[in-house]
């Protein structure tokens, strides 16, 4: 199990063929305060790079876009009522969706913590 | 109905202004102190503005099970109770009428008296969209001489007068694009939109049916050509610019995109909001814009939701205007004006690609708009771009030095001025400045848009304020500024003079209460 992390501040959390995505810490700290997340349907077809989920904040709506290719096999429910986790918890509870990977090897092209971090650092 | 104050002041207000918390104001204005319950909860059951006759007891068997089981739950206010109530609600509101209305992106400029004057003559105001054509020729003749003199503002070959409104302007342009294409036999799916874009373009193409790419902005806030090009292709429909860009902010390059774009088969959709900021001195069409929408309300001071839809009227090129949608205003080989619908689509709009509104359009905004432009002419309009430009970058330079202006390197900025909350200190938000420029007496900028910008504050004063305005609202920014740098708590709390205090809006937005249901569920 490894987790990679995107330029637009998505994280994937693999494993097997099952990839675990949400926004990281640092994204959420500059969206604030969370009110609603509008997530894919379960079963869609999404390719690496396509908006597919929005974080709708006190400040703004921002479009997450998936690091990966593949199907969408099932959505965080609890966010409907509970937006509020991708503040508090956003590397675990606040996750937004899972996705079945179509080709393994987009992982490559992610960076991994060390990596994100100084990404982060250099923003 | 316990503790609601029918008299509409707030009688808790004094020890309000006088807590410890509460800071002086730059101006001395203490914003607007009233307060007001919903109508609900004002006046008293049974209670009416006029005599209703009893209902007759004989219902017809027909409709007996319709018959209500209970009183609808209707305020019962007598007519100058109602009165009151809205005008004390209308006390509440801050409006371009009260004073400056800085936000950014919006072009909240004076709405001349005169417009309104033109707009109430009976043959404007009393026209109904189903008269015979030849009792509304004055009408008709109006709009399409707002047609021509947008046409000819903006060098365009023609123009779709019937679009209701900014973001209904773009879904036109972009429908006459997809028409266009659809005529040529091709599907192209990607509509390029630059982070430098207003919001609402991305929505518009999406909404359309296309894919949203987005391109990047440069560090100095505008496209990065570069960028584009590499993303054009076979499958680029079109680009969506916004000129002035939202970073306020002239795009130089825009001759050079729309070449580019048009040498691959696509089209360039040019976002209109901030037209107000080159009217008179530049012209669109001159720059390889294929459609653009112009806001009435904006750039032709007609007044931002003025009693009814608004309108967006979409200028074309040679290439799109085929496609504009139905109704349509035209002027005949004998002078006169009339309309093409469907039934005489045949003089020359066989291709048009539908329609997106029942009517022409709104009478109302039409006869204001005109108005301005005719009260100005070419020259005042020259003038009113010059000032609305001077105006925002005098705000740039006076406060630059106390407020982090991303771009104020870029050169000078046009109709608004950009600023960021880099240069505060930690705590110190975005936010902050808003409110506490509420108990200055000021309507907050626009903030955090663009998004491009972390914490942005945009603020447009467009050209219907006056140097000693300026300075006004400039001394009260540079006072926020310092408190902010003194880390003054009180910014945190602020505003501590409006009717309502800082507003939980993380809540409001997630567990929003919409609609009053009684004592009951109070």
């Amino acid at each position: 199990m490894s987790v990679y992390y995107s330029e637009d501040h998505e994280w994937i959390e693999v494993e097997g063929d099952l990839g675990t995505v949400g926004i990281t810490d640092y994204a959420q700290g500059q969206l604030g305060d969370i009110t609603f997340v509008d997530l894919p349907e379960e079963g869609a077809t999404v390719a690496k790079g396509d908006s597919i989920a929005v974080v709708d904040s006190v400040k703004a709506a921002s479009d997450v876009y998936t690091p990966v290719s593949g199907e969408i096999a099932e959505t965080n429910d609890a966010l409907a009522d509970e937006p509020e986790l991708v503040n508090s918890d956003p590397e675990v509870g606040g996750w937004l969706f899972r996705v079945k990977l179509a080709d393994a090897s987009e992982l490559e092209e992610l960076m991994d913590e060390a990596a994100y971090k100084k990404f982060v650092a250099g923003l | 109905m316990s503790g609601v104050n029918t008299a509409g002041w707030r009688p808790s207000m004094n020890e309000v202004a006088l807590g410890d918390m509460a800071p002086a104001t730059q101006s001395g204005d203490r914003a607007l102190m009233l307060e007001e319950a919903l109508i609900f909860e004002l006046g008293c059951e049974g209670q009416t503005g006029v005599d209703i006759e009893a209902p007759s007891k004989a219902v017809s068997p027909a409709l007996s099970k319709f018959r209500r089981k209970a009183a609808p739950a209707l305020p019962g206010l007598s007519e100058p109770e109602t009165v009151r109530h809205y005008t004390r609600l209308s006390r509440q509101n801050y409006g371009i009428d009260l004073g400056p209305f800085p936000l950014g992106s919006c072009t909240m400029k004076h709405n001349p008296r005169l417009n309104e004057k033109m707009a109430r003559l009976p043959g404007f105001a009393d026209v109904h969209p189903l008269q015979p054509q030849k009792t509304v020729e004055g009408a008709l003749e109006v709009i399409e001489q707002l047609a021509d003199w947008l046409m000819k503002l903006t060098g365009m070959a023609s123009v779709a007068m019937s679009p209701k409104a900014g973001a209904h302007g773009e879904l036109c342009g972009l429908l006459c694009i997809r028409a266009a294409l659809d005529a040529r036999g091709e599907s192209r799916e990607i509509v390029l939109v630059p982070e430098s874009a207003h919001g609402t373009n991305p929505a518009t193409a999406a909404f359309a049916g296309f894919k949203v790419q987005a391109i990047p902005a440069t560090p100095e806030g505008r496209v990065d050509l570069e960028a584009l090009k590499e993303k054009l292709g076979p499958d680029v429909a079109g680009v969506m610019i916004t000129n002035p860009n939202t970073c306020g902010l002239f795009e130089p390059d825009l001759k050079e995109i729309a070449d580019a774009v048009h040498a691959v088969g696509g089209y360039v959709y040019c976002d209109g909001a901030n037209f107000n900021a080159i009217v008179g001195r530049v012209r669109p069409g001159d720059l390889g814009v294929d459609a653009m929408h112009i806001n009435l309300h904006k750039t032709f001071s007609t007044p931002h939701g003025g009693g009814g839809p608004g309108a967006g009227p979409v200028v074309l090129s040679e290439a799109l205007a085929p496609y504009a949608p139905l109704p349509f205003v035209t002027r005949g080989e004998e002078g006169e004006v009339h309309l093409v619908e469907e039934e005489n689509r045949g003089e020359g709009h066989e291709r048009a690609f539908g329609r997106m509104v029942a009517f022409h359009g709104q009478m109302g905004m039409f006869t204001r708009a005109l108005a301005y432009i005719l009260s100005h002419g070419a020259d005042g309009l020259k003038q009113v771009s010059e000032d609305a430009v001077l105006n925002a970058n005098y705000i740039l330079r006076s406060l630059e030095d106390v407020l982090e202006a991303p771009f104020g390197k870029s050169g000078p900025c046009m109709h608004e001025a950009l600023f960021s909350d880099a240069g505060l200190p930690d705590g110190i938000s975005t936010l902050d400045i808003a409110k506490g420029l509420i108990d200055e007496g000021f309507h907050p900028m626009t903030v955090y848009f663009p998004l491009v910008v972390k914490g942005a504050m945009l603020i447009e004063p467009t050209e219907t304020e006056s140097k000693q305005g300026l300075d006004r609202f400039i001394a009260s920014m540079r006072n926020l500024a310092q408190r902010a740098q003194e880390q003054d708590e009180s910014l945190h709390t602020a505003p501590h003079f409006a009717p309502r205090r800082r507003l939980d809006e993380t809540r409001a937005a997630r567990k929003p209460v919409l609609v009053w249901k009684g004592d009951e569920e109070a």
